[in-house]
């Protein structure tokens, strides 16, 4: 087995240090940092207030470095106090976007459709949700168990209850979900 | 023994470590009764189904409440840093719990103090964990569905949400997105790529592909990726040789799909009923 080797020297973009795991919000101007900055601590969330990477640099000479997994939760919470970040990106390629393609299947009865790892069933007669798939992150079966067997307009939006970067890639197949029906 | 680490989707649901027992549509953990119909539940119980035919009975699983919000997955990282060290396992399966490098790589520091090293999988959130932290390679197995593939094969993706529009998610483009991982140290010792048809490969690139019986519905149907995860993780704990291990799961996993009839609406737990009939009938070719 080569788990033994587990800790030799690996490429420099994935040392340890390398931020994989976190992303960066962009605002407008610096008291919109700060504002965001008070809201996000006063809630117990772990952020740092950095300069942006140069290939997102708008002006503003601060952005705020927070856990990438967890935007959707976070972008909630600014919400609620009414914060707008211009740019959300992951702080190692901050040039990339979220996933803007779907799948769609049609099963007859039925109609899926996937972004990104998430897909979302419904039964089209009712638009009864019949399953969501896909997902790795822990609220996707928490989401599956709450909107599984309700219809689409019934059902708790996941943007509303979910948590992470899973949660927002079933908003978006939701919403094209809805869209197609 | 086979050890599953994961998280179950309620906030008030503690810390449990210890033994299952599967009973009807439930998994029973100490006091606490889980429903079986998704996440890591399922695959735990589709472990115990396969174990029941095999002719294993021990399990031991590590669970936390966790709706995504993080709070419970760090708790079980924390103890699984404290722990793992005098767990005796020949495989562990690491699952639902939320993407996090820096405790990742603690819990992989503490799996360096077993004694023996046991067979590492990691699926869902755990996979995506390893995958960013860069230690892919220290993992025997990854069961990525085409989603998660992609997400793999792209180097700069810190999640499947953020994969690349170049890098498509079509069952055609698999071959070149498995290339693609091995590439860039992306991709486990082995790879078990769910989808229409199911992919075992390695860095040398596809070895096997298996394709029968086929159900399309499955492909809408909740926890049938963690079925195949919980079959193959028994089967590897069990004695069976990784590679044989991952073709037999994923022939067992399409037949039980089989054998419960499926519509796009079908529960998994219907799926994972059938398991041992499925199970028997391939293994001991009944």
């Amino acid at each position: 087995m080569s788990f033994w080797g587990f800790l030799k020297p690996k490429k420099e973009k994935k040392s340890l240090e390398s931020g994989q795991d976190r992303g960066i919000l962009v605002f407008e101007n610096t008291s919109e940092v700060i504002r965001a900055e008070n809201v996000l601590r006063s809630t117990g969330w772990k952020i740092r207030v950095m300069g942006p990477p140069p290939e997102i640099r708008t002006g503003c000479d601060l952005a705020i470095e927070f856990p990438l997994i967890e935007e959707l939760n976070i972008l909630r919470t600014l919400n609620k106090s009414e914060i707008e970040p211009l740019q959300i990106v992951p702080v190692s390629s901050p040039l990339l976007k979220p996933v803007d393609l779907f799948h769609v299947k049609d099963f007859g009865l039925y109609l899926m459709v996937r972004a990104a790892n998430m897909k979302i069933t419904i039964e089209k007669k009712t638009r009864l949700i019949v399953n969501i798939s896909g997902g790795g992150c822990p609220d996707v079966p928490y989401l599956a168990q709450a909107m599984v067997g309700k219809t689409i307009i019934e059902s708790p939006v996941p943007r509303e209850i979910g948590h992470t970067l899973c949660g927002y890639a079933l908003q978006l197949a939701y919403e094209e979900v809805v869209r197609q029906c | 023994m086979l050890t599953i680490v994961g998280t179950v989707p309620d906030n008030d649901f503690p810390l449990v470590t210890g033994d299952v027992l599967l009973k009807g549509d439930t998994i029973g953990i100490q006091d606490k009764q889980i429903p079986i119909n998704r996440g890591t539940s399922a695959l735990i119980a589709a472990a115990v189904k396969t174990f029941e035919v095999v002719g294993k009975k021990e399990i031991t699983v590590y669970l936390i409440g966790d709706i995504g919000l993080g709070t419970g997955s760090r708790k079980l990282y924390e103890y699984l840093t404290e722990h793992l060290g005098q767990n005796d396992s020949n495989a562990i399966t690491f699952h639902y719990l939320q993407p996090d490098v820096d405790w990742h790589n603690r819990v992989l520091f503490a799996v360096k103090e077993m004694i023996i090293p046991p067979v590492l999988i990691a699926d869902a959130g755990f996979m995506y964990a390893a995958k960013m932290s860069g230690q892919a390679m220290a993992y025997d197995l990854f069961t990525p569905d085409i989603g998660e593939l992609a997400f793999l094969a792209d180097e700069e993706a810190p999640h499947p949400f953020y994969t690349r529009g170049f890098i498509l998610q079509e069952e055609n483009r698999v071959p070149e997105q498995i290339a693609r991982a091995y590439e860039h140290d992306n991709a486990a010792r082995y790879l078990l790529v769910k989808g229409k048809k199911d992919y075992i490969a390695d860095k040398h690139g596809i070895q096997a592909t298996i394709d029968s019986p086929v159900e399309d519905s499955m492909e809408a149907i909740g926890g049938t990726g963690d079925t195949l995860t919980g079959i193959v993780s028994a089967l590897i704990a069990s004695g069976l040789a990784i590679n044989n291990a991952m073709i037999t799961a994923a022939r067992v996993n399409r037949l039980a799909g089989q054998l419960a009839s499926p519509t796009p609406a079908t529960q998994v737990k219907d799926i994972i009923n059938c398991i041992p009939e499925a199970l028997d009938k391939i293994v001991n070719k009944k």
